[in-house]
């Protein structure tokens, strides 16, 4: 990894394409993107469902590989990267959240925010301390024992928001953040994701409404697998 | 990540789900359960057997009418014609330079009588050194001399059930006349309390004179004739000597076998091995489908937690952190199983031992060693297959996985 001068570019993809062979047809949910998202940015990815918005997350999340293309994570090419260097490069550099939350159910918020933390072999006491300044960052200290079922929608959000910024990641990826809250609360997410950012996270936003997509600072349309549209303004 | 880490994941998920360890692990405890008490079983019958050899006397030999062709101990067969007689027992006494002690042996069951009181008991004819040979101590009195197989003395030393039985707790029994088949007996001797052996009463026996046994039963014969090498290892000479003196007294005819307790300890290790290898093989049954249970588990459990799969992988985990998660997983799940059926295990064989404590039975370090690691194997094996479904799905299917 490569550090920053200044605002150095976090995502780097140049003419990646997505093929996904299936039985009778071949489906390009990618057709050639090209995109640089530099580190301190609050930017959301819009278009409509079958877009190929799902698809480039999972590429910028490093989940997936393109078909081809070439695409630089923190200066690092991940097309000559094995499984096990990929998952490495999730757990140092990416923060992932979903629409669904994903909380592992049985255990507590602190148990949640920590276990990416298992896969860096951090000691137990390390792991303790790091969830817990990362639940006050999203401002849960108080519910550090709760499990899932005892949150509410927009404290569990919180929870995974947490999660994805105990390594202190490069870039946090959101999948439809606010999908599963109501109008409210999903506001209540979305400022904290601005204040995140405005303390030096870069953000990705992937949805499809475009009241969220205004309160970022820069929207980059895709529509059947190509960009097609990339504004800066308003947030 | 180490095998610490796997180990709290595994026991998180446990934690997260008790009853449904215990269920999955069921099949194995009984399996283990089962491996424990049938190997022990087996092993405690063995040494039991082994024990009571040794106790009714060591290196003896048994002549007996009749050629057996097969080894072991039968009882004496009644289609054979018996030659073996008192002639054949002082020829061995006489030379028989490697044998220690040679007696007649007459068996038949008897009608025992005294002061009204009767009892139908076992009646051995006997020689001077038949105690000896067969470890029975005198309590009180004394045993049969050679005078009184010699001069046909209507004499009989009696056991204790017997002594209870007919004379109760306070007659002195020696002196005292006691009727075998009408004909009075003066019992001479007492012998010491030695229980039960399979089943068998010892207590419950009248020795008399061989030569007394002979008129009783109205026969000329002896039934058997007990002997004993000087030490283990002759007595494959002593076979030998035997086989030759008899022989030379029939002409070469050889209608007589020898059966020693080698024979016989080698028939029982041989049943005790098919006995043992039969319990294990139910038990391994049992593991089998304990095995089989916890596969089955463990492959819903990965279908359930497709979505932990992927939210893992997507927070770092690597395919073989997933993989050795649910192999842990796994194993722990049936070695707490295990562990479980080896403390069931140690409590039943307690219970056992105070039930029926003449049966050694115990947990043996060698048992706790294979029930614990039938165990380990039995998550290994039925763990591999859902873990490598676990880490074979792809991260972005699973995340998607409703």
């Amino acid at each position: 990894m490569t550090e920053s001068q200044e605002a150095s570019a976090v995502i780097e993809l140049a003419s990646v394409t997505r093929v996904y062979e299936m039985a009778a047809e071949s489906v390009h949910a990618l057709r050639g993107v090209d995109l640089e998202i530099r580190a301190g940015e609050l930017v959301s990815i819009i278009g409509p469902s079958g877009s190929g918005k799902s698809t480039l997350m999972n590429l910028i999340g490093c989940l997936d590989r393109p078909t081809a293309g070439t695409y630089r994570l923190g200066g690092t090419d991940i097309l000559g990267l094995d499984d096990d260097a990929l998952a490495r490069l999730r757990n140092r550099h990416i923060g992932f959240v979903f629409q669904s939350f994903n909380l592992l159910p049985r255990q507590t918020a602190r148990e949640n925010v920590a276990l990416p933390l298992r896969y860096t072999g951090a000691s137990a006491s390390e792991r303790t301390q790091r969830a817990e300044e990362a639940l006050a960052r999203v401002e849960l200290k108080d519910r550090m024992e709760h499990r899932p079922d005892q949150l509410s929608g927009g404290q569990k959000q919180r929870v995974a928001i947490a999660r994805a910024l105990v390594t202190k990641p490069s870039l946090l990826l959101a999948d439809e953040p606010t999908g599963s809250l109501d109008q409210s609360t999903g506001r209540e997410i979305l400022a904290l994701f601005k204040r995140l950012n405005a303390e030096g996270v870069t953000v990705v936003i992937v949805t499809h409404d475009p009241a969220i997509a205004a309160e970022t600072h820069r929207q980059v349309h895709i529509v059947d697998g190509r960009i097609v549209a990339d504004e800066r303004g308003a947030g | 990540m180490n095998l610490l880490d796997h180990l709290a994941i595994a026991f998180d998920a446990i934690r997260a789900n008790p009853i449904r360890a215990l269920l999955t692990t069921l099949g194995v405890l009984i399996g283990v359960l089962a491996v424990i008490l049938l190997v022990g079983l087996g092993d405690a019958i063995r040494s039991y057997v082994v024990d009571t050899f040794s106790e009714i006397g060591s290196n003896l030999l048994q002549v007996r009418a009749g050629k057996q062709e097969t080894r072991g101990t039968q009882p004496p067969s009644m289609n054979v014609r018996n030659r073996l007689t008192m002639q054949d027992v002082e020829a061995l006494e006489r030379r028989g330079y490697s044998l220690d002690g040679v007696s007649p042996v007459i068996l038949g069951t008897a009608e025992l009588r005294a002061n009204e009181l009767r009892r139908d008991v076992m009646v051995i004819g006997v020689g001077a050194r038949y105690a000896e040979l067969r470890n029975l101590n005198i309590s009180r009195g004394r045993f049969v001399s050679d005078e009184d197989t010699a001069s046909r003395r209507r004499v009989v030393v009696v056991g204790e059930t017997i002594v209870k039985e007919l004379f109760g707790p306070n007659v002195e029994p020696i002196g005292q006349a006691i009727y075998i088949a009408s004909t009075p007996y003066r019992v001479i001797g007492v012998t010491e309390r030695k229980g039960k052996t399979f089943g068998f009463d010892m207590d419950d026996l009248a020795f008399v004179p061989a030569t007394a046994a002979q008129d009783l039963f109205g026969i000329e014969t002896v039934s058997e004739i007990l002997t004993r090498a000087k030490n283990r290892s002759t007595v494959r000479p002593a076979t030998e000597e035997i086989t030759e003196i008899l022989a030379t007294r029939r002409n070469g005819t050889i209608d007589f076998s020898i059966n020693s307790q080698d024979d016989l300890m080698d028939t029982v290790n041989k049943l005790m091995d098919t006995l043992t290898f039969a319990l294990g093989a139910i038990a391994s049954i049992s593991l089998l489908v304990g095995g089989i249970g916890i596969m089955n588990i463990m492959l819903v459990s990965v279908n359930e937690r497709t979505r932990e799969i992927g939210v893992r992988r997507a927070v770092g985990a690597r395919r073989r952190d997933i993989l050795l998660q649910f192999l842990v997983e796994a194993v722990v799940v049936s070695m707490l199983g295990g562990m479980a059926g080896l403390f069931l295990g140690f409590v039943a064989i307690q219970v056992a031992g105070h039930i029926e404590p003449a049966l050694p039975i115990r947990l043996s370090a060698w048992n706790v060693l294979l029930a614990m690691g039938f165990s380990a194997l039995v998550g290994v094996v039925s763990g591999v297959l859902p873990a490598i479904r676990a880490a074979d799905l792809d991260p972005v299917e699973a995340l998607r996985y409703e």
